[in-house]
């Protein structure tokens, strides 16, 4: 009957010099897998996104968090006049990225998309491509 | 130049004065950073940080929860009984604290040419050569600590919720049957030292190591241990608290400061518990000569203070029925037979 409790005591003994599995979030980061699905962002290509507005994203969207709008340029090219994402419904599956025929979506490992206002979770196609 | 009050100078008073404040203040801070120390340690045994924000590594962190809780609102439940409900928290953390009167925390120093006990409540006596404290002074401590429970019950009623009261009753059916436990557990280093005054059990312990009466009276050492913790309600006894089953137990309607003084109470009265420990089975302030004796004492009363958390970290909390068994027909048993033995030895040695 006393053994099993000083076993017990032996055991939390030892774990108190063990090293801590804690990170401390904010300024220690986990390190981040391959092929993590962050925040999406849109490629460039000769300085200009490579988006076609297919529509092929918005339609595989099993949220429907993207929207397209096709526009045409000076070039008589077809490009998205309006790409946005709403973040607080997108579930981050990637499908978007899959179904893209001109590789012009990714996800990058950006996690932290905590905001302010309901207005700040849609991602225009601006901010879309600031992130690089 | 020295004025004289009854026949002793100014000086002595002051000395007296500031042993009491000196005592106090350190077993506040000691409270306050119990609290810490829990966190720190038992975070540390789960593999965890604990507090690390507030300061370095957390250092402030009981300031910043004393602050927290001095501003939160004060709540009385509308169905209260409010004298009761106010008195409670006072009810328990007094006897916490003055318990510490009679424990002797180091040797005599030398103030204006005096010699100043370190016990709040004794006396150098300048023509035996000797210190006077309270005669019944473990009687002064078991005393102490059951009212003590009366705080908690008197939250628990008080409240008018059920787990209040659930909380409250606990803690009187757990104190009575660990207070039986422990009180004989005493008797038998009484049988010792043949006297309640804690300076005489303190003196006697002096010397080598095996004068302790943790070596002389071992089976009395672990259950009068094991019986503190079950009558101060700390894991693996918490069962008046039980967070899983009664919330918060008797404190569950508290808020701000009174709350906060049942914590105090709690910290306060495993402070003393693990005092009276060291001063009645390790030797008090006994130990070699290279520290100074109140040295002694606190690291012998912070290393038991370490052993309850570390209890804390490591055992579930007892169910009532096995709480009960373990207190009537395990502990109760033992420490008679405990007595019976120690009556014959000391018998037969003289």
């Amino acid at each position: 009957m006393i053994m099993p409790l000083i076993n017990g005591l032996r055991i939390t003994l030892k774990h108190l010099f063990k090293k801590p599995v804690t990170l401390q979030y904010p300024t220690e980061k986990a390190p981040i897998a391959p092929g993590f699905r962050g925040l999406h962002a849109l490629n460039v290509s000769h300085d200009k996104a490579k988006c076609v507005a297919c529509y092929l994203c918005p339609t595989v969207c099993p949220a429907k968090c993207i929207t397209v709008e096709a526009g045409e340029d000076q070039n008589h090219d077809k490009y998205a006049s309006k790409y946005e994402i709403d973040m607080l419904r997108c579930i981050f599956c990637g499908y978007c990225v899959e179904a893209c025929p001109v590789d012009a979506i990714r996800m990058t490992e950006t996690f932290e998309l905590a905001n302010y206002s309901r207005a700040d979770f849609t991602y225009t196609k601006e901010r879309l491509l600031e992130k690089k | 130049m020295d004025t004289l009050i009854l026949g002793l100078p100014v000086a002595y008073y002051i000395a007296m004065v500031a042993k009491v404040l000196v005592a106090f203040v350190f077993v506040l801070l000691t409270v306050a950073y119990a609290t810490y120390a829990e966190r720190k340690i038992i975070g540390h045994m789960q593999v965890r940080l604990g507090p690390m924000r507030t300061g370095w590594h957390g250092l402030l962190q009981p300031i910043a929860d004393g602050v927290k809780l001095f501003f939160k609102e004060e709540i009385v439940p509308a169905q209260a009984s409010t004298f009761a409900f106010l008195i409670a928290p006072l009810v328990a953390l007094v006897p916490a604290f003055i318990s510490f009167a009679v424990i002797p925390f180091g040797d005599t120093v030398t103030v204006a040419g005096y010699k100043v006990p370190l016990q709040i409540a004794g006396y150098y006596d300048e023509i035996g050569h000797q210190v006077f404290d309270v005669n019944v002074g473990v009687l002064y401590i078991l005393a102490m600590a059951s009212l003590g429970v009366y705080g908690i019950v008197l939250a628990g009623w008080s409240s008018n919720s059920k787990y209040s009261l659930l909380g409250g009753l606990r803690s009187a059916a757990q104190m009575i049957s660990y207070e039986l436990a422990a009180g004989l557990a005493i008797v038998a280093v009484f049988m010792l030292s043949e006297s309640l005054s804690l300076q005489k059990i303190v003196a006697d312990q002096s010397g080598a190591i095996w004068n302790w009466y943790a070596f002389k009276q071992p089976l009395a050492f672990i259950i009068f241990f094991i019986c503190s913790l079950a009558e101060i309600n700390r894991t693996p006894f918490d069962l008046p608290e039980a967070e899983t089953e009664l919330v918060s137990g008797f404190c569950t309607e508290y808020s701000s400061m009174k709350y906060a003084m049942f914590f105090m109470a709690e910290y306060a009265n495993m402070v003393t518990v693990c005092a009276v420990t060291v001063t009645l089975f390790l030797g008090g302030w006994h130990g070699p000569a290279f520290l100074p004796s109140w040295c002694w004492f606190i690291a012998k009363v912070y290393f038991l203070i370490f052993v309850c958390m570390w209890i804390r970290a490591t055992y579930p909390r007892y169910r009532y029925d096995q709480l009960m068994a373990l207190g009537w027909k395990f502990f109760l048993p033992l420490t008679l037979v405990n007595v019976v033995v120690t009556g014959i030895i000391v018998t037969v040695m003289k």
